[in-house]
C-alpha cells in the first residue's frame, strides 16, 4: 500500500510538472504584458502553441542528420527527468535518491550539450552563433551552480534534495549570510539558464542578440514543440528548485495524510505564482545586456557563490 | 595464484619477441602488420584474462618474482599487488584495443617498418614499469617506455613539426627521468638499498619527503602532462599514428600516475597535509588551463591531447584530496577520493582511446586533422560519428556516461572538506572544487566544438566529400570502447567494488560495498547524504524519450518536408559561412583568453571606396611557453656560447679545472654535517 | 549566545562584505556612490544591532553618525561634485572586473584564514566581526588601487574606514570618543580631498591621478 502511494506521488509529480510548466510561462507572459499596460495573450496560450506546433508539418533542412531529429526528444526527456526529481509539493519522492542535486545539474548540462550540437547540425551561421554563446554562458553558469550546491551541501550536510529541503525547513538553519549569497547567485544562474532578460530575450527574433532562439532557428513543427516544452519545463524546474530550497514551507513529507499533499500542491502553486510575478517584475524593470556584459554578470554569480562557501566556514567554525 | 607475476613477465617477454619478429618481417609489410597486431592483441587479451581472474579471486596477496638480470648484486624484482593489478588492467586493455584498431588502421600506414617493432616494445615497457619492484628496474623500464614511444612519435619525421615534437619530447622525458632518479636516490637513503620493500620500511625524514614529493611532481608530472611541464604532450601525442596516440594519451599518462601513486601513497609513508596543497594547486591549474588550451585548438588530435592534460588535472585533484584526507586520518574520505581518481584513470583510458581512434578514422578517411577543413562527416561516416559522439558525451562528464560518475565521486570527496582541521585546506578545497566544475563545463564546450565542427554542418572542403566509413576492425574497437563508456556509467558499483582492494592496501579503508545497495545505486557515505543511480537515470531518460516520441508519433502530424536551411533572409550557400572552430571559441576566448592567452583580436576594415578585403587578425600567446621555456632556452644558448671557450684550453688549464673541482668536492664533504 | 542574535549580526557583517564586493563590481561613478551609501546604511544597521545586543548606548550615536554623514551627506556631496566636474559619464578603466573580483575573493580568504587562526579563544562574535572587518579594509584598499579616478579612490578610502568602525564596534567597550574622532577625521579628509579635486581639475583639466604622475615626470 505504502509503495503504491509513493509511486502515485511520484507519478503525480511527473504529471504535475508537465501540466504546470506551460501555465507558468503563460502566467509570466501575462503579468509582463499587464505591467506594460497591454492585454497580453491568454494564460492557456502556451498550450495552444504546443498543440498547433504538433499539428504542423516539419520542415527539415536539406542536410539535417539523424541527430537533428533525435535531439528534441532527448532534450525533453532529460529535462523532464530532472524536473521530476525535484521536490515540488512533497519531499521523500520514491525515486529522489536516483540523482542528487549535482546529478540534476549535470542532466540539464546534457540537455544543453545536445541542444548546442543540434544548433550546429545544419551548418548555418546562426546556429553557430547561438551554440557558441550558449556554451560560453554555460561555462560560467555551471560552475556557479555547482558552487551553490557546495554551499547548500555544506550547510545541510547532503546533496540529496529531500534532505536539503528538510534541513532548510527546520529552525536550526537560522539566518546565514552565505545562504543569502547563494540565493542571489542561484537567481542569477536561473535567469541565465532560462534565457531570460537581461541575459537573453525570449521574445526577440533579432539575430544579433539572440542566443536560445538562434539555436532552435531550424526547428519546426513537432520538434520545435518538444524543445519549447523542454524550455517551459526548465523554467518550472528552476523555480521549483529555488522554492524547495529557500522557501521549503508547506512541503508534504513522506507518509503524511492525503490532505497534506493537497495542501502541498496549493502551497506549491502559490509559490509558483509569486515567483512568476517577481520574475515578470524583474524582467520589466531591467534592460537586456550586451552579450559581452553577460560574463561579468555571471562572474558575479560565481564570485558570490564562492564567497558564500567561504563565509560558511566563519559561521560553521563556532 | 602466486605465479601471476611470472605469467605476466612471460607476456612481456613474448611482446619483446614480437618486436624482434617485426624487425624480421619488415620486408613483407602487409602480412607483418596483421601478424604483429594479432600477436599483441592475443598477448594483451591473455594478460587481461590473468589479471581479471586475479581480481576476482584474490587481488590483495602480492605475487613476486626475481630475475637474475640487471645490477649483479640485487637482480630485478617484480611484484604484482592490488595497485599494479589495476594499472595493468588499464594498460593491457588499452593495448588490446589499440592492437584491434591497428589491425585495420595499420594497413594505411605508409611506413609500417617504423611502427611495427616499436609498438610491442612500447607495450612491454609500460607493463614492466608497473611490474617493477625496485628502483633500478623501474627506471630502466621507464626509460625503455619513453624511448620506444619516442621512436613512435618520430615515425613520420618528415612531416612538418614532427621532428621538433620528437626533440622536445626527448628533452622533457630525460628531464623527467632525471627527477625520478634523484627521487629514488633520496628514498633509498645512504644505505643504497634499491628495492621498494626497503624503501617502504625506511620511513624518510620530513625534509627528504618534501624533496621526494617535488621530484615526483617533476618526474611523473612531466610524463603525465601537469602544467607547466605539459609542453611536449600536445606536440608528441598527435604526431604518432593514431592508435599509438591513443596509447600514449590513454595509457602512458596513467603509467605516470601509477608512478606518482606508488611513491607518494605507498613508499613515502604518512604524508604531510601541506603536500596535498601543492598537489591540489597543480591539479586544479592543470585541469582549467588544459581545457582552455584545448578550446583554442583547431587540430583535432591536438585538441584531444590538450584535453588529456585536463583529465590528468582532474585525476591529480582527486589524488590531492586523497592525500589531504589520508594525512588527517580520515580514511573513508581518503578512500572515496582515491576511488574517484582511479575511476577517472579507467574512464579516461576508455574515452580518450575511443576519441583518438575516431580522430584516426577521420584522418584516414579525409587526410585531414584540421577541423576547419572538415564538417558534415556524420553523413559519410555514420557509425564513426556515433561512437565519437558517445566519447564526447562521456568525456564532458554528462550523465548517464562514465565520465560523470568519477566527476561526481570527486565532488562528493570535495564535500567532505569541512571536517579537515587545517584552515588553509578547508578554504582551498571548495575553491578547487569550483575549478573542477569550471573545467567540466569548459570540457563540454570543447567537445561541442570538436564534434560540431568536425562531424556536423556542411563539408568545408572537398577532402570530406570522398570520405568513407572506417574499416571493421577499427569500428569494432571503437564500438567496444563506447559500450564500456556506457556500461561503466550505468553500473559504476562494479567498478567501485573492483577498486576497493587498491584503496584497502594503500589507505587501509574502502568505500562501502556498492553491490549491496538496492537498485545498483552508488552511495559514497549514506543515502540521505548523496546517492546516484546511473542505471535508473538511463532507464528514465530512455522511457520518457520513447514515451514522448510515441505520443508525438501517435497523435501529432507526420508530415515532413525537406527544404533549404533558413538563414534569416540571407542566401547562405557557401559552406565557408558556417561557424568555424576559431569563431566558435570566440566568446570563451573573450572571457578567459585575454587573461590566460593575452589574446588580441584586430579587425582591419578597408577605407570606404577601397576594394581590398577586410581582415581579422587573431593573436594568441602560449604564455607558459614564452615565459618559462623560452628564457631557459635562451639561457642555455648563452651558456653554451660562453662555455665554448672551455674546448680550447691548454692541458695545464684542464688539469687545473679538474683539480679545483676535486678540491671543491672535498670541501663540501668536509663541511657536510 | 542566542542563535538568532548571532545570526543577525553575522548577516549584517557579511552583508557589508557583500556590498564591498558590489563596489568592486561597479564601474560607473554614480552607481559606485550609491553603493557606498548602501554600505554606510548596512554599517549603521550593524552598529545599531551591536549597540542593542551589547547594551551599549553610545554605539547608537556611532550608528547615527554613520547613517547621517556617510549614507546621506557625503554621497549627496559627492554627487554634486561629480556633476560640477562633469565627469558623471566617465567609465573607469580599472583592471577589469574579473581579475579584480578574483583578487577580492583571495583577500577575503586571506583575512578569514588569518583571523580565525590567530583568535581561536576570542568571543565568537568579535572573532567573525574582526574577520569581516579585515576583509572590508582589504577590499577598500583594493578599490583604491584598482581605480584611476580620484573620486572612486575617495570612496574606496571611506569604505575602508567603515571596516575600521565595524572592527571597533565588534570589540566590546571601545569608547565613543575614538569613533567620533575617526568619523570626523574622515569628514575632514573628505573635505580636503574635495578641495584637492578642484585643484587638480583647475590645473590639469582631469581628475585622473595619472595626470599627477605626468606632472612629476613619471611614466605609467
Amino acid at each position: 500500500m505504502a509503495l503504491i502511494l509513493e509511486l502515485a506521488v511520484q507519478g503525480t509529480q511527473m504529471m504535475l510538472v508537465l501540466l504546470l510548466a506551460p501555465l507558468l510561462t503563460g502566467f509570466v507572459r501575462k503579468v509582463k504584458a499587464r505591467l506594460l499596460r497591454r492585454q497580453g495573450p491568454p494564460l492557456v496560450q502556451p498550450y495552444r502553441d504546443l498543440l498547433r506546433l504538433m499539428r504542423k508539418e516539419v520542415v527539415l533542412a536539406d542536410n539535417a542528420s539523424w541527430l537533428f531529429r533525435v535531439i528534441p526528444y532527448l532534450i525533453f526527456a532529460a529535462t523532464w527527468v530532472a524536473a521530476a526529481l525535484i521536490p515540488t509539493f512533497a519531499t521523500g519522492l520514491k525515486f529522489s535518491w536516483t540523482a542528487d542535486l549535482i546529478a540534476i545539474v549535470a542532466l540539464l548540462g546534457s540537455a544543453r550539450f545536445f541542444l548546442a550540437l543540434a544548433a550546429m547540425d545544419v551548418g548555418t551561421s546562426f546556429g553557430g552563433i547561438g551554440a557558441s554563446r550558449e556554451v560560453m554562458i554555460a561555462s560560467l553558469a555551471e560552475p556557479a551552480m555547482l558552487l551553490i550546491v557546495f554551499s547548500l551541501a555544506l550547510v545541510a550536510g547532503a546533496t540529496q534534495l529531500s534532505t536539503v529541503a528538510a534541513f532548510m525547513g527546520s529552525p536550526q538553519v537560522g539566518l546565514r549570510v552565505s545562504l543569502g549569497m547563494s540565493l542571489i547567485a542561484l537567481v542569477i544562474v536561473a535567469i541565465a539558464e532560462n534565457a531570460r532578460v537581461p541575459v537573453d530575450n525570449p521574445a526577440t527574433h533579432l539575430e544579433l542578440t539572440m542566443i536560445h532562439e538562434a539555436m532552435v532557428l531550424e526547428y519546426s513543427g513537432r520538434h520545435l514543440a518538444m524543445i519549447d516544452f523542454a524550455a517551459f519545463l526548465k523554467l518550472l524546474l528552476y523555480v521549483s528548485l529555488i522554492s524547495c530550497v529557500f522557501v521549503p514551507w508547506g512541503l508534504a513529507t513522506a507518509g503524511a495524510g492525503p490532505w497534506t499533499y493537497v495542501l502541498g500542491v496549493i502551497f506549491y502553486i502559490c509559490k509558483l505564482a509569486a515567483s512568476g510575478v517577481l520574475l515578470a517584475l524583474f524582467e520589466t524593470a531591467i534592460a537586456k545586456m550586451r552579450v559581452f556584459r553577460v560574463p561579468d554578470f555571471l562572474g558575479a554569480a560565481l564570485m558570490l557563490a564562492l564567497l558564500g562557501t567561504l563565509l560558511l566556514f566563519v559561521s560553521r567554525s563556532l | 595464484m602466486t605465479l601471476d607475476a611470472a605469467v605476466l613477465l612471460w607476456g612481456v617477454a613474448s611482446l619483446l619477441g614480437t618486436a624482434v619478429l617485426a624487425i624480421a618481417l619488415s620486408r613483407t609489410p602487409d602480412s607483418g602488420t596483421r601478424l604483429v597486431y594479432g600477436l599483441t592483441l592475443g598477448i594483451s587479451a591473455a594478460a587481461l584474462l590473468v589479471l581479471v581472474s586475479r581480481i576476482l579471486e584474490d587481488p590483495i596477496t602480492p605475487s613476486t618474482a626475481v630475475l637474475p638480470v640487471g645490477l649483479p648484486w640485487i637482480g630485478a624484482h617484480f611484484r604484482l599487488d592490488a595497485l599494479s593489478t589495476f594499472f595493468l588492467v588499464v594498460i593491457n586493455f588499452g593495448g588490446a584495443m589499440a592492437s584491434l584498431y591497428g589491425l585495420g588502421y595499420g594497413s594505411h600506414e605508409p611506413s609500417p617498418h617504423r611502427v611495427l617493432p616499436f609498438f610491442p616494445a612500447f607495450l612491454a615497457g609500460m607493463n614492466l614499469v608497473v611490474l617493477a619492484d625496485d628502483a633500478f628496474t623501474f627506471l630502466l623500464s621507464w626509460e625503455f617506455m619513453s624511448l620506444s614511444s619516442w621512436a613512435l612519435v618520430i615515425v613520420h619525421h618528415r612531416e612538418k613539426d614532427n621532428a621538433r615534437a620528437g626533440y622536445i619530447y626527448l628533452v622533457m622525458a630525460s628531464f623527467g627521468t632525471l627527477a625520478l632518479l634523484l627521487a629514488f636516490g633520496l628514498l633509498s637513503g645512504s644505505g643504497g638499498n634499491y628495492t621498494f620493500e626497503a624503501m617502504r620500511t625506511a620511513g624518510p625524514t620530513p625534509l627528504v619527503a618534501t624533496f621526494v614529493l617535488a621530484l615526483m611532481l617533476l618526474g611523473a608530472g612531466s610524463k603525465a602532462g601537469l602544467v607547466p611541464l605539459h609542453v611536449w604532450l600536445p606536440l608528441a601525442h598527435p604526431a604518432a599514428p593514431s592508435h599509438v596516440s591513443a596509447l600514449m594519451s590513454g595509457v602512458m599518462t596513467k603509467v605516470a600516475v601509477y608512478g606518482f601513486i606508488r611513491v607518494i601513497f605507498d613508499l613515502l609513508g604518512e604524508p604531510t597535509w601541506w603536500s596535498s596543497v601543492i598537489v591540489l594547486f597543480f591539479g586544479g591549474l592543470t585541469a582549467v588551463l588544459g581545457i582552455l588550451y584545448a578550446l583554442m585548438e583547431n587540430d583535432l588530435k591536438r585538441l584531444l591531447a590538450y584535453s588529456t592534460i585536463e583529465n590528468i588535472g582532474v585525476i591529480f585533484v582527486s589524488l590531492g584530496l586523497a592525500l589531504a584526507f589520508k594525512a588527517n586520518a580520515m580514511p573513508s574520505a581518503a578512500a572515496l577520493a582515491l576511488t574517484a581518481a582511479l575511476f577517472h584513470v579507467l574512464n579516461h583510458s576508455f574515452f580518450k582511446s575511443l576519441l583518438f581512434f575516431g580522430a584516426g578514422a577521420v584522418l584516414t578517411a579525409t587526410g585531414e586533422r584540421d577541423m576547419e577543413k572538415l564538417g558534415g562527416l556524420i553523413h559519410r561516416m555514420p557509425l564513426t560519428s556515433f561512437v565519437f559522439l558517445v566519447g564526447c558525451v562521456a568525456i564532458s562528464s554528462l550523465p548517464p556516461f562514465n565520465g560523470f560518475v568519477s566527476e561526481w565521486l570527486a565532488f562528493q570527496a570535495v564535500l567532505q572538506s569541512p571536517d579537515l582541521p587545517q584552515w588553509g585546506l578547508k578554504v582551498m578545497v571548495p575553491a578547487v572544487g569550483g575549478l573542477l566544475a569550471l573545467s567540466a563545463a569548459l570540457a563540454a564546450a570543447c567537445f561541442v566544438k570538436a564534434f560540431g565542427i568536425t562531424f556536423l554542418g556542411r563539408p568545408r572542403t572537398s577532402a570530406v566529400e570522398h570520405a568513407h566509413e572506417a574499416d571493421r576492425y577499427s569500428l569494432a574497437a571503437m564500438l567496444i570502447l563506447a559500450a564500456l563508456c556506457l556500461l561503466a556509467g550505468i553500473l559504476p558499483g562494479f567498478v567501485i567494488d573492483g577498486l576497493s582492494p587498491v584503496t584497502l592496501s594503500l589507505i587501509g579503508s574502502r568505500m562501502p560495498v556498492q553491490m549491496a545497495q538496492p537498485w545498483l545505486s552508488i552511495v559514497p557515505i549514506a543515502e540521505s547524504r548523496s546517492s546516484y543511480n546511473g542505471l535508473l537515470v538511463f532507464v528514465f531518460i530512455a522511457i520518457s524519450a520513447s514515451a514522448a516520441a510515441y505520443v508525438i508519433h501517435r497523435f501529432a502530424s507526420h508530415a515532413l518536408r525537406r527544404g533549404p536551411a533558413w538563414g534569416c533572409g540571407f542566401a547562405d550557400t557557401v559552406p565557408g559561412s558556417q561557424y568555424t572552430g576559431v569563431s566558435f571559441a570566440q566568446p570563451i576566448r573573450r572571457v578567459f583568453g585575454t587573461f590566460v592567452f593575452r589574446a588580441t583580436e584586430r579587425v582591419e576594415m578597408p577605407a570606404p571606396g577601397e576594394t581590398g578585403p577586410a581582415r581579422f587578425n587573431l593573436e594568441i600567446h602560449d604564455v607558459i611557453w614564452e615565459t618559462l621555456y623560452l628564457p631557459i632556452g635562451k639561457a642555455l644558448d648563452f651558456a653554451t656560447d660562453h662555455l665554448n671557450h672551455l674546448q680550447f684550453l691548454t692541458i695545464r688549464r684542464y688539469l687545473t679545472l679538474v683539480f679545483l673541482f676535486l678540491i671543491v668536492l672535498l670541501l663540501v664533504l668536509a663541511l657536510w654535517p | 549566545m542566542n542563535g538568532l542574535t548571532f545570526d543577525i549580526a553575522h548577516l549584517l557583517a557579511g552583508g557589508l562584505v557583500l556590498v564591498s564586493f558590489m563596489m568592486l563590481y561597479q564601474d560607473r561613478l554614480f552607481a559606485l556612490i550609491n553603493v557606498f551609501a548602501l554600505h554606510a546604511i548596512v554599517l549603521a544597521l550593524s552598529v545599531a544591532w551591536q549597540a542593542y545586543i551589547q547594551d551599549a548606548h553610545h554605539l547608537y550615536v556611532t550608528a547615527a553618525i554613520a547613517l547621517i554623514f556617510k549614507a546621506i551627506v557625503i554621497p549627496v556631496g559627492l554627487h554634486r561634485i561629480i556633476q560640477r566636474l562633469g565627469i558623471h559619464r566617465d567609465i573607469e578603466t580599472a583592471v577589469g572586473i574579473g581579475p579584480t573580483m578574483l583578487a577580492g575573493i583571495g583577500l577575503v580568504t586571506l583575512s578569514m584564514v588569518l583571523m580565525l587562526r590567530v583568535t581561536p579563544d576570542a568571543d565568537p562574535l568579535a572573532r567573525e566581526d574582526l574577520a569581516f572587518a579585515l576583509s572590508i579594509i582589504l577590499l577598500g584598499l583594493l578599490v583604491m588601487v584598482t581605480r584611476r579616478n580620484a573620486v572612486s579612490q575617495v570612496v574606496g578610502f571611506m569604505s575602508l574606514e567603515n571596516g575600521l568602525v565595524l572592527a571597533a564596534t565588534g570589540a566590546k567597550g571601545m569608547p565613543l570618543v575614538v569613533e567620533i574622532s575617526v568619523a570626523f577625521s574622515i569628514l575632514i579628509a573628505f573635505i580636503v580631498i574635495g578641495v584637492f579635486l578642484f585643484r587638480i581639475r583647475e590645473r590639469f583639466d582631469s581628475v585622473d591621478v595619472g595626470a599627477l604622475d605626468d606632472y612629476r615626470g613619471e611614466h605609467r
